[in-house]
């Protein structure tokens, strides 16, 4: 796996000083119904936009908390990655977006029948949020009523 | 900050009764924030499914990933490290 050792050194002394933000207690909601019969939705922290949405902010000051939509018959390859750290290689997800946004895979599981179907929508965000204040009291709770609304049983979430 | 983030808004989505699964890449800050369901890669941060343009392997990560979440006797919260069960080199 990664190791922190692999970072530079300034990234290295930020996350050795940094107050992470530990889950407790532990929410927990296990499936209801084989994931065979589950909606599915995918969420990525690369900041992927489609070429009409507006990119994510690089200078809001502790991260852009904000989110966007992704229609689920979007096309992978069309979609830019605005992600603001240039603590990693952003190539692999140039070259191929169904790294950090899986959604040809996802269609290939729904046409298998190993989910049920997928979600009109997937959720993207800019995950370089080190005050996530903002994200936890107002877009997550935002996207997760979005996402319950929409009868979504089962989400991945892939960071980068 | 990633890992974090994925993990913040999975706690969110479990909250509403959604089963989430996060992909993490550094152990120490998985354990330290505690996402409800997490699977660790062995690739580099940017390349969470491992090689770009290897549909094989990155359907190897998916695919335990998806049987985490069918996973009904798990303690949250829970991470599991991905095994490769492919043939293809991965990265890292």
């Amino acid at each position: 796996m990664a190791k922190t050792s692999e970072l530079s050194l300034s990234v290295r002394l930020f996350l050795k000083a940094y107050p992470w933000r530990k889950i407790n207690p532990t929410p927990w909601s296990p499936l209801q119904k084989p994931l065979s019969e589950c909606r599915f939705a995918l969420a990525s922290s690369a900041g992927f936009v489609l070429p009409n949405q507006e990119p994510f902010d690089d200078h809001v000051k502790g991260g852009d908390p904000s989110y966007r939509w992704i229609p689920t018959d979007s096309d992978v390859g069309s979609l830019i990655e605005t992600h603001r750290s240039q603590s990693f290689d952003h190539s692999g997800l140039e070259q191929d977006p169904n790294l950090g946004f899986p959604l040809d895979h996802f269609r290939t599981f729904e046409a298998e029948g190993r989910i049920g179907a997928l979600n009109h929508r997937h959720l993207s965000f800019m995950g370089s949020i080190t005050a996530p204040g903002r994200f936890t009291s107002r877009s997550a709770p935002e996207f997760s009523e979005a996402l319950a609304d929409d009868g979504v049983d089962a989400v991945l979430l892939v960071p980068v | 900050m990633c890992n974090q983030t994925v993990s913040l808004a999975a706690a969110a989505l479990e909250q509403r009764g959604i089963t989430t699964v996060v992909l993490q890449f550094l152990k120490d800050v998985a354990i330290k924030v505690g996402p409800p369901r997490g699977l660790l890669v062995p690739f580099p941060h940017g390349f969470a499914l491992g090689k770009p343009l290897d549909p094989a392997g990155q359907r190897d990560v998916l695919t335990q990933a998806l049987s985490l979440l069918e996973c009904q006797d798990l303690v949250p919260p829970h991470l599991s490290t991905y095994q490769n069960s492919t043939t293809t080199e991965k990265e890292g």
